[in-house]
């Protein structure tokens, strides 16, 4: 079943297309990678389909739902929940904060029961604080959940970020190059954990230069290149496909390996 | 061990009239107190929400002038057959009324801001309040300009110092415990989370202009309660109550005292509205209380550039 379709999306910087016409579609349950050279358009694609600017043109459907017009906020609420390129936490926070500011849209207190003190307030703060408490288990950080997320190493902050954004009940989680950065030990233990999320029955879309990690972990893979894909298919297929060679290596590596 | 600790400081404050025998220092507690609630309403905005609000002191003299308009009755001419007419109403309700229309001043700043963040709602805020102090000043129809509101009646018939003090300690206790509610809910985590990453913020669900908005409307509604027990303690309200300066005490109380922490704007409060009356008793001469406040603030801006309650915090880890 498809969970989320785009078809003839495009993105456009005042003259620049930075994506022209993208149809894709990512099945519920799979793991879907993009991939591409810088400057292809995956992160343009990212932010046009999670409401962060506006395409120019194209449908964007989540589960029957039209996207096009809603904001983040309530992109996120539909359960379509996104990780950054650039580490993006909380900095200032412990790491527990940092999740359970992640859980916001699973709380259920208005603000005038906040301010009257409503016993089930109370109730709920405990209850969300364990569940808190379950997501950074769950990434392996519980030892960490009072430390403040900037002072976390490097991978732990990847982490901690996968952490937030789980906690934000995704069905569909995109990941933004979540690996990049990383030492090979910390990428392994990654793919790990991607594995344990799409056993939770997360559909997972992923954006990754990491050619290891997206051979390794995706169902299906989509190539972009210039802002139009080039390539779809099976992560085996898209390693034999010339276009593929040709928009990372250039026209004579193409040739060689036909 | 906390509750023992907040109980006794309690104590303290509630028995400060029985054991400060001179009227006056007792008045400059009052005044302090009603800055400390406006302190503690603009870290609300500041320190938890992240924005600077400049014009400040316009909810606090909005909340002043709504209450002792109500509390005295007023009549506006709407168009020239058609009258506005409110006759007195008692102090407390005219108390509601300011907060209420602080408040409602919050909403529209805070659906303004929506659009605009950082440097612009700095400039926003600041021309609100410069226009509110104008409207002050040459509405004289309503609010007799420099004349003044004269006359102002007290809170349930407060005349004497120590009811005073009590009810301004009793709203600043009210005031905390809001925002302490607040912030350590889902609401307030919404707020620091707009100041903190505005952009993850968005992405795990936050509404942050709904938030934004909420800020500036408890905030304000906060400042306005301020400027109401402003108005009915001093009993005369002109348009300097609009006064920058205003806003520059609150900031400094929140700055100083730890902005973000709900101790921060009482301790700062305490400090920077009392150290000026104690200057004047030291100082050897008018000009050195002023240096000496300058140059305290400067130090403690310099060493503790998060704030006092932050620096003890650390001290006692």
């Amino acid at each position: 079943m498809t969970l989320l379709s785009v078809s003839g999306l495009s993105v456009r910087f005042g003259g620049l297309l930075a994506i022209e016409d993208l149809t894709f579609e990512v099945r519920e349950g799979e793991v879907l990678s993009l991939i591409g050279p810088n400057g292809a358009g995956k992160t343009t694609a990212f932010n046009a389909i999670t409401g962060y600017l506006a395409p120019s043109g194209g449908r964007i459907q989540f589960a029957g739902k039209a996207l096009n017009g809603l904001k983040t906020h309530q992109v996120a609420a539909l359960g379509l929940v996104r990780t950054f390129q650039k580490t993006s936490l909380f900095g200032g926070r412990s790491a527990l904060d940092n999740v359970v500011i992640g859980l916001h849209t699973r709380a259920k207190q208005t603000p005038l029961a906040i301010m009257l003190g409503l016993p089930y307030v109370y109730r709920e703060e405990r209850a969300l604080e364990e569940q808190a408490v379950a997501m950074l288990q769950f990434v392996g950080l519980e030892r960490r959940r009072s430390e403040a997320a900037n002072s976390l190493p490097y991978g732990e902050q990847r982490l901690l970020e996968v952490a937030i954004a789980l906690a934000a009940k995704p069905k569909l989680l995109l990941l933004d190059e979540p690996v990049s950065g990383m030492n090979p030990s910390e990428t392994a233990s990654f793919m790990a954990k991607l594995a344990d999320i799409r056993a939770l029955g997360i559909t997972v879309l992923l954006v990754e230069h990491d050619m290891k990690m997206v051979m390794g972990v995706s169902d299906r893979v989509v190539c972009l290149s210039q802002g139009r894909i080039i390539a779809n298919g099976t992560p085996a297929e898209i390693q034999r496909d010339p276009e593929v060679i040709k928009a990372y290596l250039g026209e004579k590596y193409a040739r060689a390996h036909a | 061990m906390k509750a023992a600790a907040t109980l006794v400081i309690l104590a303290v404050l509630a028995t400060v009239p029985w054991w400060i025998g001179n009227p006056y220092l007792l008045h400059v507690l009052i005044v302090t107190g009603i800055f400390v609630i406006a302190a503690m309403s603009l870290n609300l905005l500041l320190g938890y929400a992240g924005q600077l609000s400049l014009g400040h002191v316009a909810f606090f003299g909005v909340g002043a002038y709504a209450s002792a308009l109500t509390s005295l009755g007023f009549s506006v001419h709407i168009s020239p057959a058609m009258v506005w007419q409110v006759d007195a109403k008692p102090a407390w309700l005219a108390m509601l009324a300011g907060i209420v229309a602080a408040g409602l001043c919050g909403w529209f700043i805070g659906r303004i801001a929506f659009k605009i963040r950082g440097a612009y709602f700095v400039i926003v805020s600041i021309s609100f309040a410069e226009v509110a102090r104008l409207v002050a000043t040459n509405w004289v129809e309503l609010t007799q300009g420099p004349m003044a509101l004269n006359n102002i009646p007290p809170l349930f018939g407060f005349y004497k110092k120590p009811e005073n003090y009590w009810l301004v300690l009793a709203v600043a206790v009210i005031a905390f415990i809001l925002i302490q509610r607040l912030v350590s809910s889902k609401a307030g985590r919404a707020m620091i989370a707009l100041a903190e990453n505005e952009a993850l913020a968005t992405s795990v669900g936050i509404d942050v202009t709904r938030y934004l908005v909420l800020a500036t409307v408890v905030s304000a509604a906060m400042a306005g309660a301020a400027g109401a027990l402003y108005a009915h303690y001093v009993r005369i309200v002109d348009p300097d109550v609009f006064l920058f300066l205003y806003t520059v005490t609150m900031v400094i109380m929140v700055i100083t005292g730890g902005k973000g922490t709900l101790a921060g704007p009482v301790v700062g409060g305490l400090i920077f509205g009392l150290l000026p009356e104690g200057l004047r008793a030291a100082a050897i001469r008018p000009e050195a209380q002023w240096i000496v406040y300058g140059v305290l603030m400067v130090l403690v801006v310099y060493f503790l550039p998060q704030g006092i309650v932050p620096a003890l915090r650390r001290q006692a880890k």
